[in-house]
Parts: C-alpha cells; structure tokens; sequence
C-alpha cells in the first residue's frame, strides 16, 4: 500500500444506494423510453428510404416497360407487282442494300400500305418499316415474286395512342384499325441491339450502353490499379511529413470537387493539349478515371489502414520483405474494403453525365461505337438527350433508358456484394 | 560458459525525445534460456525488438550501441534485416497467426525463402514444426482449417510453429503466455524446456515463477536500465540489488 495522506473525501459517510427509489424506477423508464424512440426513428428512416426506393422503381418500371414493346401492323406486299427493278440474285452480299434502296423499295412499301389503308395508310407506318422488308428480301429473295405479309412497326403518333397516350386524332385511327385486327404489340427487341435515331421507334440503347461499357472499362482499368497503388504507397511506404500531409489534403478535396470542373479539365487536357478524338469512349474514360481515382485512394487507405498491425509484425518477424508483406497479406486482407470504394465510384461514374457533356459526348450518334476511339454516347447522356425530345414516343424511351441503367448499377452492385464476401476473411 | 549467440553491447533505444532504454549489454547463448523481467514500460519489449530489428517499424525508434550475432553487427548497412529476421524469429504477446490456414501459416515462412523443394519437404517442414512446437497431434486432422478457429494456446503454439519453420538460431518471446490459461502456460513452458539447446531463446515475462521455472538467466530492467543479470537462481535467492528484491517480492511493480 501506498503511503498516501488519506483525503477527507474517503472518510465521508456514504449514502447507500437504493435500486428501488421512485427516482430510480424514474430514470429506467426515462431510458427505456428514449431506447425505443431511437429504435423507432431508425425504422422509420429505413422505411422512407425503402419507400422511395420502391416508389422510383414502380413508376420507372411502369413507365418504361412501354419503352420495351412495339406496336406493329399486319401489311400484305405484293412484290411481283410492284416490280422492282432488279433480278434476285444481285439482292445477295454487301450491295443488296444499296441495291434495293437505289430500286425504290421504300416507295413500293408506301404504296402498297396506300393501298391498303387509303390516303394516310403511307403515314401509318414507322419510318424505319421498309428496313424490316428489305431485310426479309435479303433473307429470301424469292419472296419478291410472290404477295407476302409484313408485320411492320407503326409511326410513333400511332404507337403512342395504341398504348393509350396518343392524340385524340391519332386515337381514332388506332381505334379504326383495331376494329380491322391488323394491330398488334410485341416486344422490340430492336430497342436492345439498335443505336440512336431520329424517330422514336426506330431508337435503340445498345449503342449508349456500350458506349457506358467501354468507358467504364477505361475508368476502371486506370482508376483501380492507379488508386490502389497510391493507396499502398501511401499507407505502406510514406514518411508521415508535411508533403504527405498536402497529398492527402489535396485527394480529399479533388474526391468533392464537382463532375463538371473534371469535364472542362478532360476538355483542356486530352482533348485540347493531347488532341485525343471527341466524344470518345477513351476520352470518357479518362475522365472519369481522374474522378474515380481520389474515391479509390481513399477507400484504399481506410481498407489498409484496418488491417491489424499484428498481422504485419507476425509476418515480418517470419522475414518477409515490404512488398512480401504487402502483396501476401496486407492487399488481400483490405481488398474487399478496396472493391467496395472501387464500385462506390464506379457506380458514381456510371451515373455521371456533366463532366462527358464536356467532352463532347453529348452529339447524335447512329451507330453503336466499334472502338474506343470511335463517337459515342453513354446511358445517362443518351437519358438526358431523349427526356429533351418534343416526339412524344421518347418519353417512354427515356423511361427505358434509364431501366436499363438501373439494371446495369444493381449488375454492379450484386458484382461489389459477390466479391466482398468472397474475398471476406473471417478472424 | 558457452559461446554467446548474440552479444548487446551499450543498447540505447529512443522514441523520438523519449529515452526508452539506455546502456544495456546481455548475451544470449543457446545453452541458457534468458529471462527478461522488470515492471510495466521499463524496456523489455524494446530490448527484445532490438535483437532482431523490428524497432526499424517504428519510424520515431533510434537505436544506437552494438548487437551482433555470430559476432556479425546486425545494424551494419550489408546486414540484411530479412535473413536476420529469418534467423532471429519472435512470438508476440497475443497470438497472431495469420488468417489462413493452419498449413498456410506455418509453411509461409519456408516458401518465401525457398527452404523447400517440393510440396513433400514442405509437408515435411510443416509437420517437424508443429510436432516441436507440441501441436501436431491436435490439429493433423484439420491442417487446411483456419489458423485462427484454434484456441488462444494452440494459436500460440501455432506462432511458435511458423517461428521455428524458418529454422532460425535464435527465438525472442515476448510475453507469450499473457493471454493464457494456466494450462496452455504450461504447456508453452515445456515446450520452451524441449526446445532450449537447439535454438537461443529470450523470454520477456511478467510472471516471477514462469521465469523461475523456464529460464537459466535472468535480467532485472528497471526505468530503461539493466539492473541486475546472472543466473536465475541467483537473482530469485539471493539478489545484489535492493531494487531486484523489492520486484521479486512483490514490492512494488
Ligand atoms: N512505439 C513507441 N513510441 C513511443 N514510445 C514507445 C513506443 N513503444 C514503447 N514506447 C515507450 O518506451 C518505453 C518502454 O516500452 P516497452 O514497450 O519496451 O516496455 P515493456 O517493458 O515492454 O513494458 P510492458 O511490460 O508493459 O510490455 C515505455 O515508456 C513506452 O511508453
Ligand atoms: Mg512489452
């Protein structure tokens, strides 16, 4: 024992506590109360965000699953009489478009749905309709001696009020025509495959989302590698000084600088200085890439910094080198750490759309990209591009536009949610 | 008096400004299993770490003095610090295995200095070492389980295991028996008494009666001083100091 001078507070007489009290029955209940309130407020913070969830969902999918369908018109063509000027067997190989386009198919379909339907019947049709018989001839050509018949997409007025949208005009022929029977819907599976167009029902979302794909693979493929290794550097190798405490001020702030200042930096450095192409899925990528990279380094070292010192001393003290020590333990225990903030922004990448306004990535583009130097459009651009139109058909595009970006981030993150418990290590 | 394995001589260690220790000489030699006692921050882990250099962890850590092994300076710029790690192994106070298999754990440190040929010498390797370490009989069954499903004194035994499958010639314990039951503790103290002769083995411990009972050699540290050193049971009996008696019964610490 200590030889302390014993205080006065030792030799106060103390007052015994007394479990039962009113007070203390007071304050449990106090505590039980303010316990359930908290529980209380947390659910229902849940359930909104839940509600909201569900609520954005069931109007995008009832929306825009109109996006996915087509009405289409039953059309007999008689070929033979309407006798193009051209013999079967040039309708084979490369030319057979030009070559049916220069004989004047597009006016033969028109007359033939004049024909059928009166003055208008020209008007009812898709602007992309011929397309569909020209592809039936090149598949057979034998059908241009015989009356064939087409199942055709409607012109989007018509397809509009078919799905109960349309112009009171528009409606009535639908109505005329659904008393005939030649009507009909199905799904469009042109809108998976097809790029952009002029004509709401000749449009696709295959050349956005590839164009989304190829410049998610340049930003993941520079932004992952670059982030991690800046993360280990960093964390691993460092000195902690006044120059390391800058760098990790200035990627904290470059992770909450706004998308649209990276965009003019993309313009004024590859596009401007390195004279890299427009509107390219590289040029895209790129962008994002210096974007991405601060979410990366920072959920990088937050992974690292968690992994447990002993973890290192143990495998130091058995005469693995740093790098050993990195590569062997310290990486695959902070990678799902590091793949959750790598989807994170990715994620955020997917999703952005000023910074590629920027770079020009906003322009018409009929044809999905073959490369990543090629023009391209990306989904949230081709979303903000169609919600712009005045046709009235791009509303239910747009709708399913973004379905189908929603469909790409659950992708991505069903992807994070996989990895991390695979890479998960239990202690 | 056997030839010393490693030699300290006027060891200063400082954190920064702070002087850990100061001027401390000890031999270990592999006859003797040594001892490091003293109360709560007078440098024991300090010391040890300096043996085999992970103090160079510490950024703010400044060594200064002489160790040597083989008569060899460790601090030397052509020393190089992963083959002395390699043969200067070390169990930490709370066990650490890592979060890989039980074979994993004590076959990575003969991988990554190539010490085997083939899967059969590593299998070879991993079974010699747990055996030594009194662990092969309860985990042959279940060597691809997790090293870290194992109790705490079989995790510990495990670490000594990995420790000794790199074949080092000496083997610094830092407390290793304070997250242990008295057991596990003992079980850890026969195998330091089957193990001495074959390695050099230091032990930090703050238990009077573990370092009766397992060590030849004993060093008093006292506020960053070596106080007193020499054979176990002479420091327990009959020690110079007045300081090392009021620690070994209980008087303060
Ligand atoms: N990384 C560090 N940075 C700064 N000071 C340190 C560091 N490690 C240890 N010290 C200081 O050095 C002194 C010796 O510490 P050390 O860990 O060697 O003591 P110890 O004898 O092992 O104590 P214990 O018995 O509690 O483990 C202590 O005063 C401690 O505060
Ligand atoms: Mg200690």
């Amino acid at each position: 024992m200590s030889k302390r001078p014993s205080l006065p507070v030792a030799d106060a007489p103390v007052r015994p506590t007394v479990w039962d009290s009113p007070a203390m029955a007071r304050r449990l209940r106090r505590r039980y109360a303010a316990e359930r309130r908290f529980r209380l407020l947390g659910l229902a913070a849940v359930a909104l965000s839940a509600a909201f969830l569900a609520f954005l969902l069931v109007t995008m999918v009832a929306q825009g699953i109109r996006g996915f369908t087509e009405t289409t018109i039953t059309l007999p063509i008689d070929l033979a009489a309407a006798d193009l000027p051209i013999e079967p067997a040039r309708v084979k190989g490369r030319s057979a478009d030009l070559a049916l386009a220069g004989a004047g198919l597009e006016d033969a379909v028109d007359t033939a749905a004049t024909m059928r339907f009166g003055r208008d019947g020209a008007d009812l049709l898709s602007p992309g309709a011929w397309l569909a018989v020209r592809d039936a001839i090149k598949a057979d050509p034998a059908i241009l001696r015989r009356t064939v018949t087409f199942t055709l997409p409607v012109a989007s007025p018509f397809d509009v009020a078919a799905k109960g949208e349309g112009t009171p005009d528009a409606e009535q022929v639908v109505a005329r025509l659904k008393a005939q029977g030649v009507l009909s819907t199905g799904w469009n599976w042109n809108f998976l495959t097809d790029a952009d167009a002029t004509d709401p029902t000749r449009v696709g979302i295959w050349g956005a989302a590839k164009g989304s794909l190829l410049t998610m693979l340049v930003t993941l493929a520079l932004a992952f590698p670059i982030g991690v290794l800046a993360a280990l550097y960093l964390e691993e190798y460092a000195p902690k000084n006044r120059w390391t405490d800058l760098i990790e001020v200035s990627i904290n702030n470059l992770a909450a600088v706004p998308s649209i200042i990276f965009g003019l930096l993309g313009l004024a450095v590859f596009l401007n200085t390195f004279g890299l192409p427009r509107s390219a899925p590289l040029v895209g990528g790129l962008t994002l890439a210096l974007m991405t990279m601060p979410v990366i380094v920072i959920a990088g070292r937050n992974a690292i910094k968690a992994v447990p010192p002993s973890i290192r001393d143990a495998a130091l003290a058995v005469g693995a080198s740093r790098v050993q020590v990195i590569f062997h333990h310290v990486l695959p225990l902070a990678l799902p750490g590091i793949l959750t903030g790598t989807i994170i922004g990715m994620a955020r990448a997917l999703g952005e759309t000023a910074p590629l306004l920027m770079i020009g990535m906003r322009a018409f583009i009929a044809a999905p990209p073959r490369g990543l130097t090629d023009p391209s459009t990306v989904l949230p651009v081709q979303i903000f591009l169609w919600s712009d139109q005045v046709d009235r058909g791009f509303i239910e595009k747009t709708s399913a536009a973004i379905i189908v970006l929603l469909v790409f981030l659950l992708a991505m993150n069903g992807l994070a949610i996989y990895l991390r418990n695979r890479f998960e290590t239990r202690w | 008096m056997s030839i010393p394995k490693i030699t300290a001589r006027n060891v200063s260690v400082s954190y920064g400004a702070k002087q850990a220790i100061d001027d401390i000489s000890i031999d270990v030699d592999m006859d003797h299993v040594i001892a490091f006692i003293g109360p709560s921050g007078c440098g024991k882990s300090t010391f040890l770490r300096t043996l085999n250099r992970m103090n160079d962890t510490i950024p703010s850590a400044r060594v200064s003095g002489d160790v040597r092994l083989d008569g060899q300076d460790i601090y030397a710029p052509e020393m190089d610090v992963v083959q002395l790690r390699a043969r200067v192994g070390m169990v930490f106070q709370k066990p650490n295995p890592f979060p890989k298999s039980i074979y994993e754990n004590v076959a990575y440190g003969p991988r990554i200095h190539g010490l085997a040929n083939s899967r059969a010498e590593l299998d070879v390797i991993v079974e010699r070492s747990l055996t030594r370490a009194g662990l092969w009989n309860e985990v042959k069954d279940r060597l691809s389980e997790s090293g870290t499903a194992l109790s705490g004194g079989q995790q510990q035994r495990l670490c000594i295991a990995r420790a000794i499958a790199v074949d080092p010639e000496v083997i610094l314990m830092d407390e290793p028996c304070s997250a242990l039951d008295p057991i596990a503790t003992a079980r850890i103290e026969e195998l330091i008494h089957d193990l001495r002769g074959r390695y050099a083995i230091a032990i930090v411990t703050h238990n009077m009666q573990q370092a009766a009972r397992v060590s030849q050699r004993t060093a008093f540290f006292h506020l960053g001083t070596l106080v007193e050193y020499g054979r176990t049971s002479d420091i327990f009996t009959n020690p110079k100091e007045e300081r090392t008696k009021d620690y070994i019964t209980g008087r303060y610490g």
